[in-house]
């Protein structure tokens, strides 16, 4: 193909391309595919009603993680109405043989989390899930990204999905980031720069020196959120770090295929001189801990910033889109977010369910306690974080201070279980999403750091978490 | 699926900006096993009020616009999550073409997948359109028109075609079986540890 200098993006997906077709589009094969209940039932069921044979069962990896209870596990724990997709899942893979990681098990978890923890996610590879933060494993230098039913049931069958070839973007984070901000805080930062709309269309490649100082679980959080900014799918080139990362997990290759994969993971990085259609650079040395005020991840500020007036808003359009998130949010233009309250603290997802996510909230947290009227929940990502924190003595630090220490699944990201947040209700939450009825009908959602909820968490209102750290 | 030639009929204005897949449908109904029966849930928290009665003000509830087949959206149409239901939940409303000044990726997918036709208009444009309580959507001339005006729309060739002839992407995919098959003993040498 090309001959010129190349991105990684355009690297992932020439390995992969099958076929290009005389109408444009092309044919793209698909390494890894993780399979959850929510979005899974029907494309099993259209594979029977076209009597069409599952074509590679072991590029499959299966678990169960929206539906269920985070506080127990025995038979009958999830609510009813999740009772048939809980079922229909484990009747599917044992119909089409899809390897499974039961709901006992202590590798049970959210995907996005349990794919990575395997190994089943590699550098170099596609990875598509029937759920939109497929964009995390975008981290280890995998060509992933979210799709739908009807895809799920596309890759099922041919193992390829018909893809257009999206636009090159770049963004380079630069500078050392202050104790206290994160990945969260450069994802909401970027978003609330470009908007939710301004990776639309584009690949986005993470690079600079902020993110090359990022560990995998920053890479992750930051991966995720790229959909949050419309982009097709996020990157960041593999490194030592993600060989580190990825070493001696179940599903990663050993031996003499270790060496052979490491050598052609060497060679994804974009190449010196390859052009972007968007390059965005930003200096992060003095970025502040971010919150979002409104009904979308754009609608951010620094945790010094105020509540944004409407009124200030360039055209009537935005100002009419502001004044209705602030009516939703129960907010008047001009406050300091330092001075508005939280009900509920959330820290979990697929974006901050991560033992280092654990560990910053809980450094936070460690001989404070959870400011009166607050309820915090902990919910770790996978059975296997939440068992290092728990060695760590982590969930020790939640209890003592007040946190409910939960089981993992996605929770309260979207409260398809029992953990939601009640009508007017405001939480700070280190999920994903702030749209109306997210968390629960009527729910205010903020999104911010696990740092920053677990501050809010013991102040009971948004805090600088940096001025909590200084006395630490 | 079902082909997708022209359609004329009821088009609704809801020209609000980042209409996410959680406000079309929310997750209490993504419990589901079947792809059916969702349009009662569509918009379910715009349309409803706390008691489960229908909002008298909100556009799908008025009813100059219970027949709806077209609706006319804001920019970032479909953000969100990669929730089917979304389309499923239109298409079983009876709404087969959205219009709007920009939509999210995985949802303009998921249209096509269930031959619904997103159309991508300026800002103006739809604004314009929105003043018209009917429309007619041409797909083989691409164009919009109605009271008189008319505007035409870009699309992808092999999209088009996809809705013309209502294609199964399944099928047409394994048509490819032996590119597949060769791509497959290559990727076995090549990466064998994927």
């Amino acid at each position: 193909m090309s001959s010129g200098p190349r991105t990684l993006y355009d690297k992932l997906w020439e390995a992969h391309l099958v076929e290009t077709r005389p109408d444009g589009t092309s044919l793209l094969y698909i390494d890894r595919h993780l399979v959850h209940e929510v979005t899974s039932p029907q494309a099993f069921e259209g594979l029977r009603l076209a009597e069409r044979p599952l074509r590679r069962p072991e590029a499959i990896l299966a678990v169960i993680d929206h539906n269920i209870s985070t506080q127990n596990r025995t038979d009958g724990s999830f609510e009813e109405t999740s009772r048939l997709q809980v079922e229909a899942l484990v009747e599917n893979v044992q119909a089409f043989q899809v390897p499974y990681i039961p709901l006992l098990d202590d590798r049970q978890g959210i995907v996005h989390v349990i794919g990575p923890e395997q190994g089943f996610t590699l550098p170099g590879s596609t990875v598509v899930c029937g759920d939109s933060h497929t964009s995390t494993h975008g981290a280890f230098g995998a060509l992933a990204f979210g799709i739908g039913t009807s895809e799920v049931e596309h890759v099922f069958a041919t193992q390829t999905l018909p893809q257009r070839h999206s636009k090159n973007m770049r963004v380079r984070f630069e500078g050392t980031l202050p104790e206290g901000v994160g990945a969260k805080d450069l994802a909401l930062f970027l978003i609330g720069q470009i908007g939710t709309a301004g990776g639309t269309g584009h690949v986005i490649e993470f690079a600079g020196s902020a993110v090359r100082a990022l560990s995998m679980e920053g890479r992750m959080t930051l991966c995720n959120m790229s959909i949050e900014a419309g982009a097709r799918a996020g990157l960041v080139a593999p490194d030592e770090t993600t060989f580190a990362y990825v070493a001696g997990r179940p599903m990663a290759p050993a031996g003499p295929l270790w060496e052979q994969a490491l050598a052609n993971w060497q060679r994804l990085p974009t190449d010196e001189g390859a052009t972007f259609d968007q390059d965005y650079t930003f200096e992060v040395s003095g970025l502040a801990p971010q919150v979002t005020w409104g009904t979308n991840p754009e609608a951010v500020v620094d945790i010094t910033g105020r509540v944004p007036d409407p009124s200030a808003a360039a055209d009537p359009a935005k100002q009419e889109a502001m004044r209705l998130a602030l009516d939703y949010m129960g907010l008047q233009p001009g406050t300091p977010l330092e001075e508005v309250p939280v009900q509920v603290v959330f820290i979990g997802s697929c974006t901050n369910g991560r033992i280092e996510d654990m560990r910053a909230a809980a450094h936070v947290a460690r001989g404070r306690k959870v400011a009166p009227g607050v309820r915090a929940l902990v919910v770790p990502g996978s059975g296997l974080v939440k068992r290092q924190a728990e060695a760590e003595g982590l969930d020790r630090v939640f209890l003592d201070a007040g946190f409910e220490w939960r089981l993992p699944g996605c929770s309260m990201c979207l409260g398809m279980n029992d953990d939601r947040v009640g009508p007017g209700e405001r939480s700070a939450s280190t999920s994903n999403r702030n749209f109306e009825g997210r968390q629960g009908r009527g729910a205010r959602t903020h999104l911010v750091s696990p740092a920053m909820a677990a501050a809010a968490a013991v102040t009971g209102h948004f805090t600088d978490v940096r001025r909590l750290l200084e006395v630490r | 699926m079902k082909p997708f030639t022209t359609l004329t009929g009821v088009a609704a204005p809801l020209l609000r900006a980042n209409i996410d897949t959680d406000l079309l449908i929310p997750k209490q109904f993504l419990k589901t096993i079947v792809r059916t029966g969702l349009g009662r849930h569509l918009f379910f928290e715009l349309r409803y009020d706390d008691q489960g009665q229908e909002r008298p003000d909100f556009v799908l509830n008025r009813p100059e616009y219970r027949q709806t087949v077209i609706l006319l959206g804001g920019p970032n149409f479909g953000c969100g999550s990669s929730r089917e239901h979304a389309p499923w939940a239109l298409l079983d409303f009876g709404i087969l073409c959205v219009i709007a000044p920009s939509f999210a990726d995985i949802f303009y997918n998921n249209c096509f997948s269930n031959g619904i036709l997103p159309i991508t208009l300026p800002l103006a444009a739809v604004e314009d359109l929105a003043t018209e309580g009917s429309l007619t959507v041409d797909l083989p001339a691409q164009t919009v028109s109605g009271g008189g005006r008319s505007y035409r729309f870009d699309l992808e060739p092999a999209r088009k075609t996809t809705l013309l002839e209502g294609l199964d992407a399944i099928g047409v995919s394994l048509t490819s079986l032996p590119a597949i098959e060769a791509y497959e003993a290559r990727r076995a040498q090549a990466t064998p540890w994927l």
